[in-house]
């Protein structure tokens, strides 16, 4: 039972056969245990079906005729029972062996899809994930996963059983009497009916309810991170108003889908016993009518026995149908991040660690020489060029748009030097981030052409790419794990040196060796511990710990206070050495010794040249120089 | 901690009470009948006599009746007292966490207080009504049986005392066994669901470090580690019910031989027999619920924690007993004042803080993060009590007014601030409940706030989503100050308000402060010294201690911590 208890949201699902048919495909390897499961279920379910109903013939054939004898011989009676008792072994060991084979079945399964969803989502293009919510793609993980575990190890096989049972209590039924089983199909259809409606009726309120604890979930949400608002506003009394009618909102929905829920098991039990009463008195009727040509009066008790056997796994078999539908949905869901495309990579020209000889041919070589060359074969005559590594970077006329209706970046050019400092400036939405999406292949470009040391880069293999480029972002994202696993996050093959000696760089070294355990500090919940400044200084030591020639700079937008601006400015410049920087500012403070500024308006540039050149030329950077205009 | 969690069951009482009642008319029912079915099988189907069959057919299905009525009675209850409870206990928690202070939300994180307030809630209803539907039911069910069982034979009914208690003992040390297993099974999945949460947030990172293959191998460790401790828990799960059936499946072979014995000298009669195999599987049953009932209030021992952890925490601060009802003026005073967090802080956060505003002056507050400034201003509208000293506003110690009085007059725009969603006017009467057009107007006029209003196609009718995601982080800033106008307070104290609005709006709106509302006492915390240099007083905060105070010329001249800030923000850019 996983923590997380939250069930489907009531939606069905929409191909419910090719879902679970997919869903079959996945018990593959498990196929002999799957067979062995639908074995011993099947055993399971005749044992107890042979079991009550050998009950009868236990008392009427073995015990009854002992009455009133002197001197009874037990030895059939003992005979029978050990018998049973046989058949009752069988029963125990198949339930045990199914319950005990279908945990591999279930688990496995599970395991495996969720291995395999989390595989395919690391190949999901950026363009996935910026266009479906975080909680969406993690409840794929939680509730979807879940109830496909349920439904696999729960429902699944209590349906087999019940129908396994079903049929047995029916052949039973069959061979005891037809007119009675007869009679039996008409009232368990009638059962059937009542319970269908009730279980319609809990699932409508069922979706009522969810809807409800939706709005109630998100209030709380939103009320509680804004609680000390509430408080500076004396707010108090409104929201817990507010919260009272909604709250008894989601009571009245969860009352009403709870009752019809919990009505289930005494609705299915006691018709069960009005049918029963009404088989007693049809058979009773018939038996005694007929002087017992038509059935026996042994044949009605054993028959009524079995009538109690039948009611159950109806009952049983509608409700699993009800969850296995629920669960089709989920994995539905599942399976749809799975059939989502992955980034394409049809790159061929790779990074390898290189020589370079006097002369300036470029050998290849196996072992790290912190040397390193664009590897690039030509299919048309078989020979490989090395162009070695240095970050000059060139764009082309370059459209694109995030949906192929709207361009957002307009016939953008620019031309990089190795080492040289770009910087982009504009409003919210010009389309600065949009930029540095291109050249990491993030999004591919609509139209142009964009050069890294003069090869196309559609012809990068794209890990090679981006390993050679470094980046910033403006929201730091740090995982759980120590600092020093942050930082190496960077470089996996940095010892422990590298890393200090990057934080260093990054102005981090500081502030982490007066954290409680220094570079072992544990850092969780995206480094909560840490402040905002700190965590950018940590994400600047992980890109300079992978020591690309390249980088990319996104600067923070939420204020921290001029001294750590400071440092993380400088952090930010020591990173800059040497290398070709692309930087997004939001302060202008920091693009003043840059290169070339680049103004974007709308997807254009419409501004570019040197800060002299810019401020000289009283455009739009002078007036967002002097504070005439908002940048963000 | 039942006790106090119980307190919210309150007009579900008899609901709560009802269920189990009910269920207990069910549950007789359910032990009557196996006697209804023997008494119509020996007097009516057996010897073939019709009335009879009709007689104990007419009981059995007034009997089904009767049990269907109190079943849907007790299901009906059950619902209604456990939402009702959930309904009361959400409100009770949610209204516990709106007498919190700040401090209390300290100690609270936000996630920790919404999923106390929604997942726990659902195990906790979850359990409340399994707890009243099973409490009496299992045990009433078992005793019952017994006794019936006890009735027909005491004799046979020896081997429930061998078989209930070896049950009882296999069912334990399964569980025994398994919930450690299971406890860690849960830490876990939150573990992988974290690796998850992180990847997909930080799934920029990880493309750009190209650390897929990273991200998967720690993804499938943690993934693997489930696999085998789940494996290993249903294991020996499967173990559950065998023990069962074989409880059963032993009781009825041994009672079937010893009750032939009993049968042949004429102890009791077939019909008997067959109601003893009914009531040997309800017993082993109703034992084997009790287990169930066991498991699930062990699960759910932790969210009743962290319910009760909620409801039992006091607000640090209490409303005077006779509290001032009526602020004077703006005027503000600090005498020595010291604070700390906690007891536990190592050192003070403000340490002999002595300051005097007059009413209406315009004081900014400057220095580094970790200087203190928002503690030292936290403590006017008494969002903190101070640990020394004391803080005056208007003449009067802050802890002597009435809180919601204090809080009117002193309105504060925080640093981290939030917009709910709503229309623009709804949240802007967050200041003002009565508030009217002009007023509003007129506020976010003040605040430069009207023009980009204005521009938006709905203007004050615009619908702000959850957060204020849809507005700029200047515009967001500017309808917080709107917002806190509202009010008309004394004194206004903006924390970092305007550091995402550009340098000419902030001077307009600072330029409005002191045309439009001189009568008000303003505190500005900025971080631009260009936010506060026009001030009546500016003070430099360093280590939670006013290092400097004086006029923008005095400082010049006197601090050194402030001209070095000035020359770094100023020179720079005339460079």
């Amino acid at each position: 039972m996983p923590p997380v208890r939250m069930k489907g949201d009531g939606r069905k699902a929409k191909n419910p056969k090719k879902t679970l048919l997919r869903l079959f495909s996945y018990t593959k390897p498990y196929r002999i245990n799957l067979l062995l499961v639908v074995i011993c279920i099947l055993l399971s379910s005749f044992a107890t079906a042979l079991s009550s109903y050998s009950l009868d013939p236990l008392i009427n054939n073995y015990i009854k005729p002992l009455t009133g004898q002197n001197n009874p011989d037990y030895m059939p009676l003992i005979r029978f029972l050990f018998g049973m008792g046989v058949v009752y072994m069988l029963g125990i060991i198949s339930s045990f062996l199914y319950s005990f084979l279908m945990v591999k079945v279930g688990q496995g399964t599970q395991k495996q899809i969720r291995d395999d969803m989390f595989r395919h989502m690391q190949k999901l293009p950026i363009r996935y994930f910026d266009t479906h919510p975080a909680g969406d793609v993690m409840s794929r993980y939680t509730a979807d996963i879940d109830t496909l575990r349920q439904m696999i190890t729960q429902a699944l096989p209590n349906c087999i059983s019940s129908i396994a049972t079903l049929v047995t209590v029916f052949v039973l039924m069959l061979k005891s009497s037809l007119i009675l089983t007869a009679v039996m199909m008409v009232t368990a259809f009638g059962i059937l009916y009542v319970t269908k409606t009730v279980a319609m009726h809990s699932a409508k309120f069922f979706i009522g309810q969810q809807k409800s604890l939706g709005a109630v979930n998100s209030y709380v949400e939103e009320m509680i991170s804004g609680q000390r608002v509430v408080k500076v506003f004396c707010r108090e009394e409104t929201c817990k108003g507010e919260f009272n009618t909604i709250n008894e909102e989601l009571r009245k929905d969860a009352f009403k889908a709870g009752a019809f829920t919990n009505m289930m098991g005494p609705v299915n039990n006691n018709l069960g016993y009005i049918q029963y009463t009404i088989l007693a008195i049809i058979g009773g009727a018939v038996a005694i009518g007929s002087g017992g040509n038509l059935l026996d009066l042994g044949g009605l008790a054993a028959f009524l026995l079995l009538s109690r056997k039948f009611n159950m796994p109806i009952g049983q078999v509608s409700n699993q149908i009800n969850a296995i539908v629920m669960a089709l949905a989920g994995a539905e869901r599942i399976f749809q991040l799975l059939d989502e495309e992955v980034e394409a990579d049809e790159g061929y020209v790779t990074l390898v660690n290189c020589n370079t000889s006097p002369d300036g041919t470029v050998t290849e070589c196996a072992g790290y020489t912190g040397q390193w060359a664009w590897k690039h074969p030509h299919q048309a005559d078989g020979t490989v060029t090395y162009t070695p590594l240095k970050g000059d970077i060139t764009m082309h006329n370059v459209d694109f748009g995030y949906v192929s209706e709207k361009t957002v970046l307009h016939n953008i050019s620019l031309y990089a030097n190795p080492g040289q400092k770009l910087a982009f400036v504009g409003a919210t939405g010009a389309g600065k981030t949009t930029i540095t999406n291109l050249i990491n292949r993030f999004y591919d470009i609509a139209d142009g052409k964009i050069r890294y040391d003069g090869i196309n880069i559609n012809k990068i293999r794209k890990s090679d790419l981006r390993r050679s480029l470094g980046i910033v972002l403006q929201d730091t994202n740090l995982f759980t794990g120590t600092v020093m696993e942050n930082i190496r996050y960077g470089n996996l093959d940095a010892s422990d040196e590298d890393c200090i000696r990057a934080a260093k760089t990054a102005n981090a070294h500081d502030f982490i060796t007066r954290l409680p355990e220094g570079y072992n500090t544990q850092l969780t919940g995206n480094g909560a511990q840490l402040s905002q400044g700190q965590r950018q200084l940590i994400a600047i030591a992980r890109a300079a710990v992978a020591n690309p020639p390249v980088m990319i700079l996104d600067e923070a937008t939420s204020s921290i206070d001029t001294r750590t601006e400071a440092l993380v400015q400088n952090g930010m410049d020591a990173l800059m050495q040497g290398r070709t920087t692309f930087v997004i500012a939001h302060r202008l403070s920091t693009v003043r010794n840059a290169d070339c500024i680049m103004v974007l308006e709308n997807g254009h540039i419409i501004e570019r040249g040197t800060h002299q050149d810019l401020i000289a030329e009283k455009g739009t950077y002078y007036q967002l120089y002097t504070g005439a205009f908002e940048l963000e | 901690m039942i006790k106090t969690l119980a307190r919210s069951v309150r007009e579900y009482k008899w609901a709560a009470l009802g269920s189990p009642i009910c269920m207990v008319g069910e549950v007789t029912m359910e032990i009557f009948i196996p006697l209804v079915l023997a008494e119509l099988l020996r007097q009516g189907i057996e010897p073939g006599y019709m009335p009879a069959v009709w007689k104990y057919g007419g009981l059995l299905a007034l009997c089904a009746l009767c049990s269907l009525i109190f079943g849907v009675a007790s299901a009906f209850f059950a619902a209604y007292a456990s939402t009702g409870f959930a309904r009361n206990l959400r409100h009770d928690m949610f209204a516990r966490v709106q007498t919190y202070d700040f401090s209390n939300i300290d100690k609270f994180s936000t996630s920790s207080i919404v999923t106390r307030l929604t997942s726990d809630v659902a195990t906790l209803q979850m359990t409340f009504q399994m707890s009243i539907r099973m409490i009496f039911r299992t045990p009433v069910m078992l005793v019952m049986a017994l006794i019936m069982a006890f009735r027909i034979s005491p004799r046979l009914s020896v081997i429930y005392c061998i078989t209930l208690p070896l049950l009882a003992l296999g069912l334990m040390l399964l569980i025994k066994l398994v919930h450690p297993i299971f406890e860690r099974v849960f830490k876990t999945y939150d573990k992988l669901n974290n690796v998850v949460q992180e990847n997909v947030r930080g799934i920029r990172v990880v493309k750009s470090f190209v650390r897929e293959k990273a991200e998967i191998d720690k993804f499938q460790e943690t993934s693997d580690t489930i696999y085998k401790d789940f494996t290993k828990a249903e294991r020996i799960m499967a173990f559950n019910s065998p023990l069962m059936q074989f409880a059963v499946y032993a009781c009825i072979i041994v009672i079937s031989y010893l009750g032939a014995k009993q049968v042949v000298v004429g102890e009791i009669d077939t019909a008997a027999l067959t109601a003893m195999f009914t009531y040997t599987s309800q017993i082993l049953m109703g034992l084997m619920m009790m287990s169930m009932v066991f498991v699930m209030f062990t699960m759910s021992r932790a969210p009743m924690k962290r319910a009760y952890e909620l409801l039992t925490e006091n607000p640090a601060l209490k409303n005077p007993e006779n509290p001032v009802l009526e602020v004077k003026d703006g005027s503000i005073d600090f005498e020595n004042v010291s604070f700390r967090y906690n007891e536990a802080a190592g050192r003070n956060a403000l340490d002999s803080i002595d300051v005097h505003i007059d009413a209406g002056m315009t004081v900014g507050v400057l220095g580094v993060t970790g200087s203190s400034k928002s503690t030292l201003v936290q403590l006017i509208p008494r969002l903190y009590d101070v640990t020394e000293g004391c803080v005056k506003v208007g003449g009067v110690d802050v802890r002597e007014y009435d809180i919601h009085t204090l809080r009117d007059q002193v309105s504060m725009v925080l640093q981290k601030n939030v917009l709910f969603s709503g229309t623009i006017k709804d949240n802007l009467r967050w200041g003002n409940p009565n508030a009217t057009d002009q007023e509003m107007e007129h506020a976010c006029r003040l605040a430069c706030a009207h023009d980009f209003i204005a521009a938006f196609p709905d203007g004050y009718d615009t619908h702000i989503e959850q957060g204020g995601t849809n507005v700029s982080g200047g515009q967001k800033q500017r309808l917080c100050i709107a917002r806190a106008l509202l009010k008309k307070p004394k004194i206004l104290i903006l924390d970092d308000s305007t550091s995402a609005v550009d340098t000419r709006t902030d001077a307009l709106i600072r330029k409005a402060f002191a045309q439009e509302i001189p009568g008000t006492t303003k505190l500005i915390i900025a971080q631009r010294v260009a936010s506060v240099q026009d001030a009546d007083l500016i003070l430099v905060m360093e280590g939670g201690k006013i290092a400097a105070a004086g006029t923008h010329e005095e400082l010049l001249r006197t601090s050194q911590i402030y001209r070095e800030v000035y020359d770094s923000q100023v020179k720079g850019g005339e460079e």
